[in-house]
């Protein structure tokens, strides 16, 4: 069957494109961030938070973009629904963006501070969550369900992280409470790492309503566990690893 | 937990109005119709899509026995009104096309005046009566938003009349038999976009009280007014379902195809 | 091969219109001089009372030709039309109306000469009319069938489908259809036809020539359809060939009676058409 509506496929193709560098923007920016707080690097800091509006900005765009090809090529079906979820990913990728630049401010606070223990599980959530960001995007582009699947998996691994770090702070708040500023700054870090990952997982499910037409919470008993964690369950989180 | 597959031919909810099993149709040796089996629905608007020549014009004329006017065409299978086969020998076929009534592309108005043409339908059937017919040509020009702009010039002659015009007195006239189910073939294609908006919300109105399928090459439209959608293609009905999933989610590749325009 | 010059292409339409205003003008010339010919010769002997005298006068002829033309029209039109409306409306492809039609086409083609031997072998021997008005009548409704068939068809056919699909859809049946939208609108056309085979059947000598004209003085008029009458292309045939001593002009007289006679006719024809259409739009 030859392909007709070229051109409009043609801008589906760049609408993806420029999410793709929101995308790689936004993961520079937690990469940054993520650094300068282990290095205590204040440079570096200040150009995640710099790089926010250009985030913003490209936000926008984006929307703008998807607007216009509503109005003017009446999508249907698929690409309705790509357009749709495009409008949403850039919602959680432009969050992702924010919680970015609360980390690098934090770095920015602990600028001075010496850790009272290296930090080993921080770096690790951002590298889990850098990789489950550029997973889902990749996952909408190459409408991919597998890497989706994927990217639902790794959320167990931060949210296990997240956990140690708590119990962890727990601790050494109530041994050393002389670290106890760093400890809450660092025990929120952990926090928006954790919410940049759930914000990944939304990302990896619009994709799998874009391609199934279905509307389905991939993982909803994983969510509701993951309330009933944070009311304290001593049966949460931290056995393995 | 995934939703089973649905079928590509849903069965409609509510009271079924028209339907057809297995039904064929053959222009001498070209078959049109292959197996179509569908039920449509009382009191809604069905809307018939698919590129140009694949038999939804020819299936719609199934329906009031139209096809019977080209001398090669052979159809088998059934095609039923309320349950009752139409192609049974002892159909009345005046009488079917009294309750199944059509309006066509070219509203084809007759050379007579507006008044004439709306009354047209009940003289035939032996309405003769003045004040009845008077009664009738008003209330089917009411029923098809043409009344006010005519009330006063019922005797100028129909051709006068805007394309739009015409087209609402083909309703009007089809209505002036009273008829249950009301056919339309692509009738909006030959008028311009504030007339098609006209009649697709004159359509809206009659759903109340008839059972109408519209066959149109504009999927926009078909979006637009139907409640339940059926994508022919090469003289089958590939999917059918209500409108919502056609055009959010369709079952079938080739449907999904066709709705976002990347037909070949 | 040399290429032929290249003409211009404004050149080329200025040579062609002028060929072909040249070929129009050589099919007007003949029938104008024809004309010409004809009023000239015969103007001394025209008058009111060349007319309409009885005895020496073209009274009688022309009496007897409108009556014959009109009891052709009488027969032909019912006939002509009804197969018209078979042929059109009804008749389904098949072996049968192709031999309809085959017969329609040779009747067309006889030549007069040989309706007139029919005419006599049927209407005045056969089935004993004799000699008179119902026989030639009859005869002349032959020739000037196909002529009605074939434009009552064309009228027929000139209705637009959709008119016939829409009142099937509304529930007519084929006769209500035929009745209703179908003849009313086929009419101009129909009623030209008829004008024109009246037309025709003015201007024919054979059929009547053996079947119900003759030359009387005594009885000029026919009294009953069963009487022989005095027709004007008969009158015109005797005068030029067989009576003696008459004078020239009146011959072309006659002629040119005649002749305006059927232009009369035929002109009437086109006018009622184009009068018709113009009230009948659609």
């Amino acid at each position: 069957m030859r392909r007709t509506r070229q051109a409009f496929d043609e801008q589906l193709a760049e609408l993806e494109q420029r999410l793709l560098r929101m995308g790689e923007f936004v993961e520079t920016m937690l990469e940054k961030a993520g650094r300068a707080l282990v290095t205590h690097d204040t440079k570096l800091a200040k150009e995640a938070i710099a790089a926010d509006d250009t985030a913003d900005d490209m936000d926008l765009e984006i929307e703008q973009h998807c607007m216009r090809l509503l109005a003017l090529q009446q999508p249907m079906s698929r690409d309705l629904r790509t357009i749709g979820t495009v409008m949403k990913v850039i919602a959680d990728v432009e969050r992702i963006g924010d919680y970015s630049v609360d980390i690098a401010k934090t770095a920015i606070e602990l600028a001075q501070t010496e850790y009272y223990k290296p930090l080993e599980d921080i770096p690790q959530m951002v590298e889990i969550t850098r990789w489950m960001l550029r997973q889902a995007l990749e996952a909408l582009v190459a409408h991919d369900l597998t890497l989706v699947a994927k990217v639902i998996e790794r959320d167990d691994e931060v949210d296990r992280l997240w956990y140690r770090i708590r119990e962890q702070v727990e601790e050494v708040m109530q041994a050393r409470p002389e670290v106890v500023p760093q400890a809450v700054a660092l025990l929120l870090v952990a926090r928006y790492l954790e919410r940049v990952a759930d914000h990944t997982v939304n990302i990896a499910e619009r994709v799998a309503y874009m391609e199934t037409g279905r509307l389905e919470a991939l993982a909803p008993s994983h969510r509701t566990e993951l309330e009933v964690g944070d009311e304290g369950n001593p049966d949460s989180g931290a056995e393995e690893i | 937990m995934t939703d089973e597959s649905r079928e590509t031919i849903q069965k409609p909810e509510g009271e079924v109005k028209l339907d057809t099993s297995d039904l064929n149709l053959y222009y001498d040796s070209f078959r049109a119709l292959y197996d179509v089996t569908v039920s449509i629905p009382a009191q809604t608007i069905t809307a018939l899509i698919g590129p140009s020549g694949c038999g939804k014009s020819s299936f719609l004329r199934c329906f009031n026995r139209m096809n019977d006017l080209i001398p090669t065409a052979r159809v088998s299978g059934d095609v039923r009104l309320d349950g009752q086969n139409v192609y049974d020998r002892e159909t009345d076929i005046p009488e079917l096309r009294k309750r199944v009534g059509m309006v066509f592309q070219s509203p084809n108005p007759f050379p007579m005046s507006i008044y004439d043409n709306v009354a047209y339908g009940p003289r035939l059937h032996g309405t003769q009566e003045r004040s009845v017919l008077d009664e009738l040509v008003e209330k089917s020009l009411r029923g098809a938003a043409l009344w006010d702009e005519v009330k006063d010039t019922l005797r100028k002659s129909a051709i006068d009349l805007s394309g739009g015009q015409q087209q609402r007195l083909s309703i009007a006239r089809v209505l002036a038999v009273e008829p249950e189910v009301l056919l339309m073939d692509e009738p909006c294609s030959a008028l311009d976009p504030t007339a098609t908006f006209k009649i697709e919300e004159l359509l809206l109105e009659l759903k109340e009280s008839y059972t109408i399928v519209i066959v149109t090459h504009n999927m926009y439209q078909a979006s637009r007014v139907s409640q339940y959608s059926g994508f022919f293609l090469l003289g089958e009905l590939i999917e059918y379902g209500p409108t919502v999933e056609i055009f959010e989610n369709p079952e079938d590749q080739r449907t999904d195809d066709y709705v976002r325009g990347r037909f070949g | 091969m040399k290429a032929l010059p290249r003409i211009r292409p404004r050149t080329m339409q200025a040579l062609a219109f002028a060929g072909l205003w040249a070929l129009a003008v050589l099919v007007i010339v003949p029938v104008l001089v024809v004309l010409g010919i004809m009023v000239a010769k015969g103007w001394g002997e025209l008058s009111w009372e060349f007319v309409s005298s009885v005895d020496t006068g073209l009274l009688a002829p022309i009496v007897g030709t409108t009556v014959l033309v009109m009891l052709t029209a009488a027969i032909a039109a019912p006939v002509g039309v009804a197969a018209a409306v078979y042929l059109s409306e009804y008749a389904r492809a098949g072996t049968f109306v192709r031999l309809v039609r085959l017969a329609i086409v040779n009747l067309a083609g006889v030549p007069s000469v040989v309706y007139g031997l029919f005419g006599l072998a049927l209407f005045v021997t056969l089935l004993q009319f004799g000699r008179c008005l119902l026989a030639a009548a009859f005869t002349m409704a032959l020739l000037v069938l196909p002529l009605v068939i074939t434009a009552s068809e064309e009228a027929l056919r000139q209705v637009p489908r959709g008119l016939r699909e829409m009142s099937f859809a509304l529930g007519a049946t084929r006769w209500q259809t035929v009745r209703r939208v179908v003849l009313p609108n086929a009419l101009p056309g129909i009623i030209t036809g008829m004008v024109l085979s009246i037309g025709r059947a003015a201007g024919e000598t054979a059929p009547i020539l053996f079947t119900g004209a003759f030359l009387s003085l005594t009885h000029p008029f026919p009294k009953s359809l069963l009487d022989p009458f005095v027709a004007l292309t008969y009158r015109l045939f005797v005068d030029a060939t067989e009576v003696p001593g008459v004078a020239e002009g009146v011959k072309w007289a006659e002629a040119v009676v005649l002749v305006a006679l059927v232009l009369g006719l035929n002109l009437g024809a086109v006018t009622f058409r184009a009068r018709l259409r113009r009230a009948r739009r659609w």
